[in-house]
């Protein structure tokens, strides 16, 4: 039953996409979804439990910050790649998240890895290893301001 | 109005082309893979975001520029993930970073 309704919201989902209603475009959205169902099967529903609406309310701030990190970042790499000495210092640090969810920790090395500067190259049990082009930059990983906001996302 | 748009959309479009390019430069001039990738995600988010930007801006408020947020949305979420990925299994595989100081606790 709860596959069923599934499926039924994704062959909505694809009609509103692709608003285009042609036999042969149809087939495709059919294939699709079963395709999509299959995996999330093989993939043993990951992840199913760490959605939640009021996680998703409290992401927008830590978005919006994120996005100002972001271009604050791109604007140093920019400044970084184009100084004809190239003055990268590149550094691994090891930072231990402070949140203890395992969605919440992959949220953290993802936001690391998007942040230009910094790259997560290893995550594990909470432990992560941080590759940054610039000493500075690994200060400022170490000092663990994004570590605190998400570890705060899901205080109540 | 709709020229306040249009060059505020080119503004917006040349901005994101132009972090490509640094992007592609600075993938050449980095020394090693890990290095590359820090120049690369300039192309993953400011580049594709003022990019997105821009067409959102001349297509106005319409399905189209809605598709476009959830391209970004998507976008951003994976990124990431890929670029995990491909470092993790660079790791995994034993190549170290070069010229890096490493934590003496780093064991792949």
């Amino acid at each position: 039953m709860r596959i069923l309704l599934t499926l039924a919201l994704w062959m909505i989902a694809w009609l509103l996409w692709s608003g285009l209603y042609k036999p042969l475009l149809i087939t495709l959205g059919v294939i699709s979804c079963l395709l999509v169902l299959v995996l999330t099967r093989r993939m043993g529903n990951a992840g199913q439990e760490y959605f939640s609406l009021r996680l998703t309310f409290k992401l927008v701030p830590f978005w919006t910050w994120l996005f100002g990190e972001l271009v604050k970042a791109n604007l140093q790499v920019t400044r970084i790649i184009l100084s004809p000495s190239l003055p990268i210092s590149p550094t691994v640090v090891r930072i231990d998240a402070l949140e203890e969810e395992i969605g919440g920790q992959a949220l953290l090395a993802n936001s690391i890895t998007l942040t230009p500067g910094t790259v997560t190259i290893d995550d594990h049990d909470a432990r992560l290893f941080v590759h940054c082009l610039t000493q500075e930059g690994a200060d400022e990983v170490r000092e663990g301001e994004m570590n605190r906001r998400i570890a705060r996302l899901n205080d109540r | 109005m709709a020229v306040t748009l249009d060059v505020l959309s080119w503004i917006l479009l040349l901005l994101g082309g132009g972090f490509v390019l640094v992007g592609g430069i600075g993938v050449i001039r980095m020394p090693d893979l890990y290095t590359r990738m820090h120049a690369a995600s300039l192309t993953d988010t400011l580049g594709t975001l003022c990019i997105l930007g821009g067409i959102g801006l001349q297509a106005g408020l319409t399905l189209a520029s809605i598709k476009l947020a959830a391209i970004a949305i998507f976008l951003l979420l994976t990124g990431p993930t890929a670029t995990y990925a491909l470092a993790n299994a660079a790791l995994m595989s034993g190549v170290m970073p070069r010229d890096a100081e490493l934590p003496e606790d780093l064991d792949p």
